[in-house]
């Protein structure tokens, strides 16, 4: 690769010279927002249904049984490694190309957090959650959120998580607003995302 | 794409062509009234939306103010996450990188997320000099490029074009491009995301290089952040072998934990939603997850330049919300395409002028002028950016830039400052003006309220008249009436 070493210096002793003469004391920075109150797993639960996702609260024991019904009709389903609730004829992810995954109707996972203002899951892709291509290229995907998870608000998700991970924030189905902005659900991404909350 | 904004005239000039297009000004208004109303929904949501304003405004100043050491920090932590750090001081310079990267791999092909940066450096152009198609997946850009067209708002660059003109577009172009649309598309904007779904799939499963932007750099993590709708930047970040990512230089934030702020104030301020559909965090390379090679561009491309202006390098906190575009009543009226950049609306008539300088060419000297200066754009502005403040200093700086030329202001403005300056001077004046009244007796029309007015005035005076009103000098001045009344009742 070329070498943009030169371009380098020059841009950071531009930088140096154009904040030469300002005063550069540290702005103090509020941080009022980040006391965000108590969890209401209840109001997760609707704000996810706001974005036309479908959502099931349930007891953990009942959770392969939401699973099951939440499959039903579906072809191929992908559960990555390390998941914690069985699911029947499942296919692990043995190193599938994306045209294979391409092939695969739905995907069943777990989560790594909850955000209830906002309505949002939060995949780290560590185990239960598969690599990120899992839970995109296929149609469907079925995630499992305990209520254990759910966090109030997005600070509150943020401190919790991971930054040298890669993570996916999800809330609702693929969607966009690009046509007059209306939104309209189901783009690339899984356009059916049905959330199991149990506890 | 062969579109260009080079070579587009004025502002004034290029606003009064898009006045006259009623069609765009429906679908903006359209466009531009929806997405106000959703943002003050969820705004309202939030009790601490001022302190959020205020937290995201210092976090970004403080950046600002220790760039070189915010930058030299990203580059050591991409790096120690396993990706290649490239430097560029213009557009040039970060499409060569770009494009050294795709030739490296052989591809004639690369999937792009939607980003400004690389809309602003012509990336696409400069790779399709090279026999580089670049594919835009975001699908009001798909809109935009299968129509050989311009982007004309900064999150949603077709805001122009309504359902009905997709469905047109679609239609005749995407054949062109790879898979066809189904000949039976409707205009259910449904059925038009569907196509667009179909056309992209078979791109997303073959490309091996693809290339982004980030809404945000994290400099002591080295994680980058992408903010989207659709899942196509899913698609991009995680299914090609190569990532290429050019990245403003002002995007780095400092901490991982500063992201709590931008993750809330960004969605709602921009598709006013409570949370995007998709946000992709990662840093570097993820062995068995993702591209393995991962490059990041450092783009300067003028960012240095506005940083060094005192008043307008608060312009450099922008996080690409578009909310200053919705509530602007100028940028409603005239759509984007009259700011002649990628950068419209508010922000753009004070970022085109900051990034390029002032007294370099006459369309980017307009700028500053393409505002009423209500402030709707600050009171919506998610990290409180004055742009009202900003354009008054542009205002001056364009002058200045201009001096020193014998203006027919100028003459004028000298003028009244003799004449204010010299009880004398202004007696002889007024009583002159107080003649010129009653010489023009009945002359001009009348203003609602009884005030008369002149009507055209030939001559250089014309382009005053032809847009404000010209009250009729009256034929006593105020001194002159005091001295004959002493202010008793006539």
């Amino acid at each position: 690769m070329s070498d943009t070493s030169a371009a380098r210096e020059e841009i950071l002793s531009r930088v140096r010279s154009a904040v030469s003469g300002a005063d550069r004391s540290p702005v103090t920075v509020p941080r009022g927002y980040r006391a965000t109150g108590p969890v209401d797993v209840g109001l997760f639960a609707e704000r996810v249904a706001d974005y036309r996702a479908t959502v099931v609260r349930c007891a953990l024991a009942e959770v392969p049984d939401r699973i099951a019904q939440a499959l039903t009709g579906r072809g191929r389903v992908l559960v990555p490694e390390g998941f914690a609730w069985p699911v029947r004829g499942a296919v692990p992810d043995d190193g599938l190309t994306s045209a294979d995954l391409d092939a695969v109707d739905a995907v069943v996972t777990g989560a790594t957090v909850g955000i209830a203002a906002t309505g949002t899951i939060v995949l780290s892709h560590g185990p239960g959650e598969g690599r990120r291509a899992l839970t995109l290229v296929p149609d469907v995907h079925v995630c499992v959120v305990r209520e254990d998870q759910v966090v109030a608000d997005v600070p509150d998700a943020v401190a919790m998580l991971d930054p040298a991970r890669p993570t996916t924030w999800v809330s609702g189905p693929s969607a966009t607003s690009d046509i007059e902005l209306d939104r309209v659900e189901g783009v690339h991404g899984p356009r059916t995302l049905h959330v199991i909350l149990a506890g | 794409m062969s579109a260009t904004f080079v070579g587009m005239p004025a502002f004034p000039v290029a606003a009064r062509e898009a006045l006259a297009n009623s069609q765009q000004r429906r679908n903006l208004a359209h466009a531009t009234s929806t997405i106000r109303a959703k943002r003050a929904a969820v705004v309202a949501e939030v009790d601490d939306w001022e302190q959020l304003r205020l937290a995201g405004a210092a976090i970004k100043d403080n950046t600002l103010l220790h760039l070189d050491e915010q930058l030299l920090r990203l580059e050591e932590s991409l790096t120690a996450r396993g990706a290649t750090v490239h430097w560029a001081r213009d557009a040039a310079e970060a499409c060569a990188v770009v494009a050294e990267v795709a030739r490296g791999h052989g591809v004639d092909e690369v999937v792009k997320v939607k980003s400004m940066a690389t809309v602003e450096i012509g990336l696409n152009d400069a790779l399709a000099a090279e026999g580089i198609a670049a594919w835009e997946t975001d699908l009001a850009e798909l809109i935009v490029q299968l129509g050989d067209d311009l982007p004309s708002h900064i999150l949603v660059p077709a805001i122009h074009r309504n359902r009905a003109e997709i469905r047109e577009i679609f239609l005749r172009h995407m054949a062109e491009a790879g898979r066809p649309a189904p000949a039976d598309l409707t205009d259910e904007p449904a059925r038009l995301a569907e196509a667009a779904r179909l056309h992209l799939r078979e791109k997303f499963l073959r490309a091996k290089v693809a290339v982004s932007g980030a809404n945000f750099a994290v400099a002591d993590s080295g994680t980058l952040v992408v903010v989207e709708s659709e899942g196509n930047g899913r698609m991009c970040l995680t299914l090609p072998e190569v990532l290429v990512s050019v990245v403003g230089i002002e995007k780095v934030v400092p901490t991982w934990a500063d992201l709590d702020v931008f993750l809330q104030l960004l969605p709602r301020s921009s598709t006013g939603e409570r949370m995007n559909p998709y946000t992709s965090t990662w840093a570097g390379v993820t062995p068995g997850d993702g591209p393995q090679e991962v490059h990041v561009v450092l783009l300067d491309n003028g960012r240095t330049r506005a940083l060094a202006d005192e008043v307008g390098r608060q312009a450099l906190r922008c996080i690409r919300c578009s909310a200053c575009l919705n509530v602007c009543p100028v940028y409603e009226r005239t759509g984007g395409h009259a700011y002649g950049s990628v950068y419209p609306g508010p922000i753009g008539a004070i970022l085109n002028p900051l990034l390029k300088g002032v007294g370099v060419d006459a369309q980017t000297d307009s700028l500053p002028y393409a505002s009423s200066l209500c402030g709707a754009c600050f009171e919506a502005c998610p990290v409180r950016i004055d742009i009202p403040s900003v354009l008054v200093d542009l205002r001056a700086q364009v002058v200045d830039a201009h001096r020193p030329s014998a203006k027919p202001e100028a003459l004028a403005m000298r003028a009244a400052a003799a004449a204010f300056g010299s009880g004398a001077r202004l007696g002889a004046l007024e009583r002159l003006s107080g003649l010129a009244g009653r010489l023009l007796g009945s002359r001009g029309r009348t203003a609602p309220g009884g005030r008369r007015l002149l009507g055209r005035v030939p001559g250089p005076g014309a382009a005053w008249t032809d847009t404000r009103d010209l009250p009729r000098p009256p034929a006593e001045s105020f001194r002159a009436w005091w001295s004959r009344t002493g202010g008793r009742d006539e």
